[in-house]
């Protein structure tokens, strides 16, 4: 399926937009250090949109996607607890985090329940299950390692001053490319395309919609796990509550990228230009002094906007 | 035949609710008062009202990820209107509360079927936009106890006829949805409009009209809800019910309403909204930490979507003729 | 049966596109009479249906009902002046009871509450004047196919329908439900209304209709009274042009044997299907919808997992639990929706093509739009698909090339077997002949095909052999030399009076209940 379409056209227009209009009236946002700081607000929900995005394509959704990173958060902690190294700290987020996606994956293909009631199920599950082991404490102290993974920068590690990237931005675009790559370049991605248009001709042709479905829930806990492995090592706590609502941001930047919602078609460049659209337009509104809870009510009605705009224009053209 | 399965599966709700309030019971028996009762009744009303209006949203095949916000922006709106005219009456403020959230409902109900966009997403959208109007709207302030009009937070507190005032609002809108979709036409066609919405264009049903219909119904008794959160917890902020709609789409799915649509009853739903606040009330009692709520909410829509699910199942096709078919 | 005119068309045209669907049909329908509707896959007796329903627009011409010119804008206004149609895939809500599918979208009201107490005394009222055996509160979900007809009858009878349209009503139903059926389309009738019941089965026609008309090619080509007809001359009429013209001459011999099915069987859809498939050999499989062909043909292809049986492949044992099993061994299945299950209408021609075997096209993981092309480039050409580029989607493509684009993507894994599961359903009569030629021509190359199919003619005239399956069992076969129609019917309606004994196996422990099955 095409990366690039009309869609991602209007996205990379309204993202110039959005440079141009926060450039022009917030002094120091056009510069280098500034647009590389803002990537680590979104880095995280970056990782967690490329999977929800496979899954939507999919013709499923996953709910409970920032409850995982919440519990792989939690294993980093009990780990480090258990005085353990950073190794077996990462694994242990690894580790959890396919085993709760893995979860998700029995539960819609082996039971075959929709994937939109299971993960609210295991959203709450999840969260809960975090908020049952920690209440209102925090869990903190963790190696150096992991906040240099979570704030330093690329440059720091590899000795070239000037290469003032995130080091979390780096694995988003590599994770990107990656899934890019998988979803519009092989087999793999063609097949993921055809079960989410029509799951009963996919299956009829030879594809083994299951295991595809199955894998890309485990793929989406382990996209959390790194998510959580980094966001726990740039904030340096876990807390119950750690990426609240983030499962909403996800979906918004997915949706907002051009995937519909009813499977069988997206890009993931679009969902990337969406991610970095959102992310760039929240830290620009932060540096103005706008409050997270009006962000959130200018990205929800953006959402609504980015869905309906296509619609009168699909009507106005065809009165033309 | 089938529906003595269906009256089956209520009734294996409400035994499991019995046994978890008779195991709780035994250990303490405090929990099996009448005021206990009457504290988890008075602690579900408000669930039990956003349950109703979720359900008929359920039934078309819809669903409405809003009401939460809905309910503390119209709840914030009504605090604020209070605030600013003491000389208000509460019946004014409880038809300003159900006409704001009827009309923010509404907003949903034109943007899905003027649009043909998918309930999820709008409401998806709704839920952020109305959440940031909250704070647009107090400026961020929060409005505590003391500002708080008399009346609204009077309201909750009231008992009529032995009962406390939030459980004869959720029996109004209880029976009021019975006989809705019981004996409405518009009910009916919504079970319809859910079940087989091709069938349901065919002989005549207004799809559109309908669709509008159960979102402006979730919207206004979303707003009911926000009035009467505020006045029982005398509080109005922004973050106020901020994720509660998870679990009004919890208890619906637990009381068998299903997410497919054109399968769900009153009876079901309310034994859904009974069963958390039991779990609910039961938790404190027996000493458990209220933490745990929600991780037992979760695995409970779980095994309860599992379980619906077993129950819906077709097998393949009866083809072989049947013993006794006649020749 | 009056004589007055109550249903009159006249001049109707419809044209798809380029299709021409309809060609100045002319109808004449009297009160109280069964009108017979016939004709092939594609004569056009949809669209007319649609017409009349209110469904789609005609493009031309002139529809009076009681003498009244009418004009349809949707379903309910055809409705609404009386014209009601029982399709064959009922139009049913199933969560709700039969009084209320009967009384939906005009629920009878007392003050502002629905009257259910009237409304199921209604209903039941209804229900016991066709004769059937459940009440009007049974939910319809717990209803057979054939109940649930009754039902939309009962709908038909409760709206005082002036013309009732029967689409293919008994294509599903069992011998008794059958004769039960024919009492109340005659009790219809004698209550003086019109009905046009379309079928194919020519014992039908004579059963039950009074007058007929037969459709061939879009246009009206005869009509009459059943009393002065013959059903040679209803077959000259549907056929029209020579057997030879439609039909190609299958000239193959069948050679080795490539498959053998035995004992496939099924807990509740089919038992004990066996057969031999050669090389180059066309075997048909004829039976009633529902008999359980597909259903069968499904298991041979891994899709149908409670399903088993011995099927051996070019002499190596087949244990198909998934698709790919089946596509591994050489058996490609063409199913009978094209649209749900056949093809990806939001996908391109090349992507649709290239689905079945997408690793073979490809280099290792990675899509090769150079290959995709080459192999969509080759089976456009060689199946003569009408596009305007590969790139098209095939939701753009016309029913029969939608067809040979879901053909395609089979034959280019180069199968030894293909199934091919009522192709020709709902395509015009040029593509058909395309689908025909194209049969022959896979024979002729050493491909050996079953061709399963609700059309007789179809099947009498391309296949070798001719299996029928009735109600789940395979009850007869036959060579193509020397047989009639007739009897190829017989056996699929039970009429015969042989089928389950001859072929049933001696009770098993895994179907029992077979043994009470005798009649």
């Amino acid at each position: 399926m095409k990366a690039w379409n009309t869609w991602e056209r209007v996205l990379l227009a309204l993202l110039m937009l959005l440079l141009v209009v926060f450039g022009s009236t917030q002094t120091g946002f056009m510069s280098v250090d500034t647009l590389a700081d803002s990537t680590f607000n979104f880095s995280e929900k970056g990782l967690l949109a490329l999977a929800i995005a496979l899954l939507i394509v999919c013709g499923e959704i996953d709910l409970s996607i920032a409850a995982i990173l919440a519990l792989c958060s939690l294993a980093m902690g009990y780990t480090m607890r258990a005085g353990l190294g950073p190794w077996a700290i990462g694994l242990a987020a690894l580790a959890t985090g396919v085993v709760a996606g893995a979860v998700n994956g029995v539960l819609v293909t082996r039971y075959k329940l929709p994937s939109i009631v299971v993960t609210i199920g295991t959203l709450s599950l999840y969260r809960g299950l975090a908020l049952v082991a920690l209440g209102d404490q925090s869990i903190s102290g963790y190696p150096e390692v992991f906040s240099t993974l979570g704030n330093a920068y690329l440059g720091e590690v590899i000795g070239v001053k000037w290469l003032v990237v995130p080091i979390e931005f780096v694995l988003l675009c590599v994770a990107a490319v990656g899934v890019g790559l998988v979803l519009h370049r092989t087999t793999l991605g063609r097949r993921i395309y055809a079960i989410g248009a029509n799951p009963v001709a996919a299956r009829f042709s030879g594809i083994e919609a299951d295991r595809y479905r199955f894998a890309l829930f485990v793929f989406a806990g382990l996209m959390a796990a790194v998510a959580a492995i980094l966001l726990t090592g740039r904030i340096g706590s876990t807390r119950p509550n750690i990426a609240m609502g983030w499962e909403l941001d996800a979906i918004t930047m997915v949706i907002l990228g051009g995937v519909a919602i009813e499977g069988g078609r997206g890009s993931i460049v679009g969902t990337m230009l969406a991610v970095l659209l959102l992310g760039l337009f929240t830290f620009g509104m932060g540096m103005a002094n706008v409050t997270g809870i009006v962000m959130s009510m200018v990205i929800g009605v953006l959402l609504i906007v980015s869905m309906v705009l296509p619609k009168m224009l699909k009507n106005r053209g065809a009165h033309a | 035949m089938k529906s003595l399965l269906h009256i089956r599966r209520e009734w294996l709700l409400l035994a499991i609710i019995a046994v978890i309030a008779l195991a709780v019971g035994a250990r303490a028996p405090v929990f099996l008062t009448l005021r206990n009762g009457m504290d988890i009744a008075n602690d579900s009303a408000i669930l039990a009202i956003l349950v109703m209006g979720q359900m008929v949203v359920l039934l078309t095949r819809g669903i409405d990820l809003s009401v939460a916000s809905n309910l503390a922006l119209t709840g914030m709106v009504c605090a604020l209107i209070g605030k600013a005219f003491p000389g208000v009456s509460i019946v004014v403020l409880i038809a300003l509360a159900v006409a704001v959230g009827a009309l923010l409902g509404s907003i949903n109900g034109w943007l899905i079927t003027g649009f043909n966009l998918p309930p999820i997403v709008v409401t998806l959208g709704t839920l952020s936009a109305y959440r940031g109007a909250i704070f647009v709207a107090s400026k961020g302030a929060w409005i505590s106890d003391q500002d708080i009009h008399d009346s609204i937070k009077g309201l909750p507190r009231e008992v009529w006829l032995g009962l406390p005032a939030l459980v004869w609002f959720a029996i109004v809108v209880l029976v009021a949805s019975s006989v809705f979709l019981k004996l409405r036409k518009e009910g009916r066609e919504i079970y319809a409009l859910g079940g087989n919405p091709h069938a349901a264009t065919y002989v005549g049903i207004p799809m559109q009209r309908r669709l509008r219909l159960v979102y402006t119904l979730s919207g206004a008794l979303a707003g009911l809800a926000g009035l009467l959160w505020v006045g029982r917890y005398s509080i109005a902020y922004t973050e106020l019910a901020a994720g509660f709609e998870l679990t009004v789409v919890a208890a619906c799915v637990i009381g068998g309403v299903s997410i497919g649509g054109g399968v769900g009853t009153v009876l079901g739903a309310g034994l859904g909204v009974l069963f958390i606040g039991v779990v609910n009330g039961a938790l404190p009692v027996i000493q458990v930490s209220p933490f745990w709520q929600q991780a037992i909410s979760g695995a409970v829509i779980l095994i309860s979507v599992a379980v619906n699910a077993r129950s819906e199942r077709r097998a393949g096709r009866q083809i072989l003729e049947r013993q006794g078919a006649a020749a | 049966m009056s004589e007055q005119v109550l249903l009159a068309l006249s001049g109707v045209h419809k044209s798809y596109g380029a299709t021409r669907a309809l060609r100045g049909v002319d109808l004449e329908l009297h009160a109280g009479e069964v009108l017979a509707l016939v004709g092939e896959n594609g004569a056009g007796k949809s669209t007319l249906v649609k017409m009349l329903t209110g469904v789609v627009p005609m493009d031309e011409g002139a529809i009076t009902l009681q003498g009244k010119p009418q004009r349809f804008a949707n379903a309910q206004a055809s409705q609404a002046a009386g014209i009601l149609a029982v399709h064959q895939e009922t139009v049913m809500f199933e969560e709700l009871s039969v009084a209320e599918n009967i009384f939906v979208g005009r629920h009878l009201m007392r003050g502002p509450f629905i009257d259910w107490a009237s409304m199921n005394a209604q209903s039941q009222t209804v229900l016991e004047n066709i004769g059937a055996r459940f009440t009007a509160t049974t939910l319809v979900k717990d209803l057979s196919l054939a109940e649930r007809h009754l039902v939309e009858i009962a709908r038909a009878l409760s709206q005082q329908a002036l013309v009732v349209i029967l689409d293919e009503p008994t294509a599903a139903l069992s011998q008794a439900e059958i004769r039960d059926f024919y009492g109340i389309v005659r009790k219809l009738r004698d209550q003086g209304v019109g009905i046009i019941f379309i079928t194919h089965k020519f014992d039908e026609i004579f059963a039950v209709a009074d007058r007929y008309l037969v459709l061939r090619d879009g246009a009206a080509v005869g009509s009459g009274r059943i009393a002065d007809a013959t059903e040679q001359e209803l077959v000259r009429l549907m056929a029209g042009r020579e057997i030879d013209q439609i039909y190609p001459h299958i000239d193959s011999v069948p050679g080795a044997e490539v498959m053998a099915v035995k004992n496939l069987s099924h807990p509740t859809e089919f038992n004990n299907i066996h057969f031999n498939l050669r090389r180059g050999e066309i075997l048909g499989f004829y039976g009633l919808v529902g008999a359980g062909r597909s259903e069968a043909m499904l298991a041979i292809m891994g899709l149908n997992p409670q399903a088993s049986g011995d099927i051996t492949v070019m002499g190596q044992k087949l244990n198909a639990t998934r698709p790919g099993d089946a596509i591994a061994a050489g058996i490609a299945y063409v199913p009978e929706e094209r649209q749900r299950q056949g093809g990806i209408l939001s996908f391109s021609v090349q992507d649709n093509i290239s689905l079945a075997g997408l690793s073979r096209f490809a280099n290792g993981p990675w899509l090769s739009a150079l290959k995709e092309s080459e192999l969509c480039k080759r089976m456009t050409e060689r199946l003569r698909i009408k596009t305007a580029s590969p790139h098209t989607l095939l939701s753009g493509l016309s029913g029969g090339n939608q067809q040979k684009v879901v053909i395609a993507k089979w034959l280019g894994l180069d199968p030894k077997i293909v199934i091919l599961d009522e192709p020709t359903k709902g395509i015009d009569v040029g593509a058909k002949q395309a689908v025909y030629h194209l049969i022959a021509d896979m024979v002729k190359e050493g491909l050996s095909v079953i061709l399963v199919s609700s059309e007789l003619p179809e099947v009498m005239n391309l296949a070798h052999r001719v299996i029928v399956m009735r109600h789940g069992l395979q009850v007869a076969e036959f060579a193509r030399e020397g047989v009639h129609a007739e009897t190829i019917v017989a056996a699929a309606s039970g009429l015969d009076g042989s089928g389950e004994h001859a072929h049933a196996a001696a009770p098993s422990i895994a179907t029992p209940h077979l043994a009470g099955a005798a009649a």
